[in-house]
């Protein structure tokens, strides 16, 4: 029982604690000082032959790029050592039987700053693309990528509550993203009713529909589960295929209807949203609006899903994933629980399909495809399961990187005028997908914040314990 | 077989021998598909007693706890508690009758912390007496209090057994069945256990049903005691009576703690 208490002492080694900066950028200049020697002969001048005649093309771009890029590793390459030095001179929290007060975990370091900064940046993102970009109809292309990512991490989030919360492996998710953007289309083509009554509905009509969805594969886990809500997913695709007289088929629902300002609409004539509020009139602030909108969709999922983890239901889910026979011998419903975990999490995925279809005026079948079920389980997989800011980064990681790939240009100076980096972000998808899995198999930020603080917060964490394992 | 079934009664410690019992088993057979694990067991449980179930591996003991709780379930025969016919009950439903259970295995919640644990503990009960039980389980089980902020994953394996019973106890049962609590713990955590289960039983008069591989500690602290041998109860008597008899000196005792 009594075990030797690891507790943390002062650390006794100070070099290791302590990142030398200076020494480390001297060191990275002097390689950096070296490459460039190296280079002169090597790369900095090119033979091109011309007839008869060869020329020398000088290529200082490209040296230049070179000892940038060998600097930075030199530097990052120190810091790595450095830090795992100071890991291993103290005592990991993972192995410790007393409580650990010393150094906070990864999770903490992340917590406290993160979420205020996230949060900061989130709401003044369009402010801070105005001012960069020096107008609003410049900023439209990041407006639209920072959309596209919220979108990304509101469907992360409602995934999570069904994933990373109940335990219950989905693969269909993009099927409840998908009965809200058709509930939306339907419901406003058909019956003309706003965007605010549709999205409660949509919400409905999602929830119902993951209930359907729960009712059979209640008594699947793991692997079958995953199965069956994959064919779930697929289903429903086919069905918004071949129910033509519904849904149009694969040519899809267009015109619908834009988002209105609470009710008043974004055109440039009178009673538009610039005559009201006396502006210039500038599509840009539908794009705006949509942003915030998603931006309030996406923090409310996440309010509702902290929420929700402090209740009965909450713990009840997590309970779940741990231990289904423990679960039910303490008196827990789990055919309830499971069910309203389905529900929810579908609930949100309805809201964030219902925004996807006012914001892109057209919905059709192919939007709904395996691969953005794949990409969302993906988001919270490599986020964290159940880590609400891990899945917020893991969306932006996932979605908003592949779309920088697009603007790195400059590769083109170095791997020549044909390279297009853009056919290589599944690639580097992979590759990025690999990596996490040897690094961190348990997301970005691993541990589990407990529903509960008592007093103060300890850095026992549980990431070294396996599910369902002491 | 020698049973001094026939006086059980006489021998409950409130000596009230036309009491019905608080829980029984009559006729109960068990399935796991086509494979008998219970053949038609008989038993009872007394309000106020200290009822233990011994038997060598794979004889069916911890199969008659799980089918009390209702999975898996009885395919014959009737399980009674308090009166109520609870056989075909849905295993949640039985656990809000008051009785708790402290599963083979422990199943604590691994990454949810010691407070989270017994929170699940007490979740689906009043929590109005939530304070009050956690003050009373870390009365108990001192090491769990200093423990409230671990993850129950980090525990050693003596304390997350105290964990799986402090979590069975948040629910205020009047029922305790406890499925090998000394499973794997070092004899002095085994005693401390012991000597918990016997404070439960005498201080608050709590019912207790005890299924042991630990034959010696668990026969003398049983007022009644059960032998089952492949599905079929074939022993029963005080728990005095078990420890002396030859039979079961031989099969479970020899060789043991003496």
């Amino acid at each position: 029982m009594n075990a030797p208490s690891i507790t943390t002492t002062a650390p006794t080694d100070a070099v290791t604690r302590k990142f030398d900066l200076g020494a480390a950028l001297k060191d990275a200049v002097k390689t950096a000082l070296i490459t460039l020697g190296l280079s002169i002969p090597i790369l900095a001048y090119k033979t091109d032959q011309s007839g008869a005649d060869l020329y020398l093309t000088p290529r200082w771009g490209l040296v230049a790029i070179v000892c940038a890029i060998v600097f930075g590793l030199r530097l990052v390459l120190h810091a790595f050592t450095a830090s795992r030095a100071y890991t291993k001179a103290t005592p990991s929290a993972h192995q410790a039987t007393e409580p650990v007060h010393a150094t906070p975990s990864a999770f903490q370091h992340v917590s406290r700053f993160a979420i205020p900064f996230f949060l900061g940046a989130a709401l003044l993102f369009p402010a801070l693309v105005y001012l960069v970009q020096g107008g609003l109809t410049e900023s439209r292309y990041w407006v639209d990528l920072g959309i596209l990512i919220l979108t990304y991490v509101m469907l992360g989030w409602g995934l999570n509550i069904v994933v990373g919360l109940a335990g219950l492996l989905d693969l269909g998710y993009v099927a409840f993203y998908a009965v809200g953007a058709y509930s939306y289309a339907l419901l406003s083509t058909t019956f003309g009713l706003s965007f605010w009554i549709c999205l409660p509905l949509a919400g409905i009509l999602a929830a119902f529909w993951g209930m359907i969805l729960g009712f059979p594969v209640l008594r699947l886990r793991g692997d079958y589960l995953a199965i069956v809500t994959l064919a779930f997913g697929e289903i429903i695709r086919l069905v918004l295929i071949n129910w033509v007289d519904l849904t149009n088929g694969g040519a899809g629902i267009s015109s619908i209807p834009r988002a209105t300002f609470f009710g008043i609409p974004f055109t440039a004539g009178e009673g538009g949203f610039a005559a009201t509020f006396g502006l210039e009139f500038n599509g840009m602030h539908r794009i705006i609006f949509l942003y915030y909108l998603i931006l309030m969709l996406a923090l409310l999922t996440n309010f509702v899903t902290m929420r929700l983890r402090k209740l009965p239901v909450g713990r009840a889910w997590e309970a779940l994933r741990e231990d289904e026979i423990a679960c039910r011998s303490l008196g827990i419903n789990t055919t309830n629980t499971k069910l309203t975990a389905f529900a929810i999490g579908a609930m949100f995925g309805g809201f964030a399909g219902s925004f996807f279809a006012v914001r892109q005026g057209f919905v059709s079948p192919e939007s709904f495809n395996f691969l953005e079920s794949a990409i969302i389980l993906a988001i919270v997989v490599l986020g964290g399961m159940g880590s609400q800011i891990g899945v917020a980064i893991a969306a932006i990681v996932l979605v908003g990187g592949p779309e920088i790939l697009r603007n790195l240009t400059f590769l083109q100076a170095v791997f020549g005028s044909g390279f297009d980096p853009n056919e290589y972000r599944l690639l580097l998808f992979g590759a990025g997908m690999v990596a996490m899995m040897v690094w961190r198999p348990r997301g970005l930020i691993s541990e589990r914040e407990p529903s509960v603080i008592l007093k103060e917060r300890k850095a026992i964490s549980g990431s070294l314990v396996k599910e369902g394992h002491g | 077989m020698s049973t001094a079934g026939t006086n059980i009664a006489m021998q409950s410690p409130q000596g009230a021998p036309a009491r019905q019992p608080l829980l029984s088993v009559r006729g109960v057979k068990t399935y796991y598909g086509n494979i008998i694990a219970l053949k038609g067991v008989d038993m009872d449980v007394h309000e106020g007693e200290i009822v233990t179930l011994i038997g060598a591996n794979g004889a069916g003991k911890s199969t008659l706890m799980m089918t009390i709780f209702g999975n898996p379930r009885a395919r014959e025969g009737t399980i009674t508690y308090a009166g109520q016919d609870i056989t075909r009950m849905p295993t949640h439903e039985i656990a809000h009758l008051s009785i708790a259970q402290s599963p083979e295995g422990r199943r604590i919640f691994p990454r949810m912390t010691v407070f989270e644990n017994l929170q699940m503990g007490a979740a689906m009960h009043n929590m109005a007496y939530f304070d009050q039980d956690l003050e009373r389980v870390c009365t108990l089980f001192p090491r769990l209090k200093e423990r409230l902020q671990q993850r129950g994953g980090t525990l050693s394996g003596g304390e997350q057994q105290m964990l799986a019973i402090a979590r069975a106890l948040m629910s205020r049962p009047k029922l305790l069945l406890l499925d090998e609590p000394s499973l794997g713990l070092a004899p002095l955590i085994v005693k401390q256990i012991f000597e918990i289960i016997k404070e439960l039983n005498e201080k608050d008069g709590m019912t207790i049903f005890l299924v042991e591989q630990n034959a010696y500690h668990a026969l003398k602290l049983a007022h009644r005691a059960y032998v089952m041998v492949t599905g079929n109860i074939t022993m029963s008597g005080t728990g005095k009576e078990l420890l002396e008899n030859p039979q079961v000196r031989a099969a479970y005792l020899e060789g043991g703690h003496h």
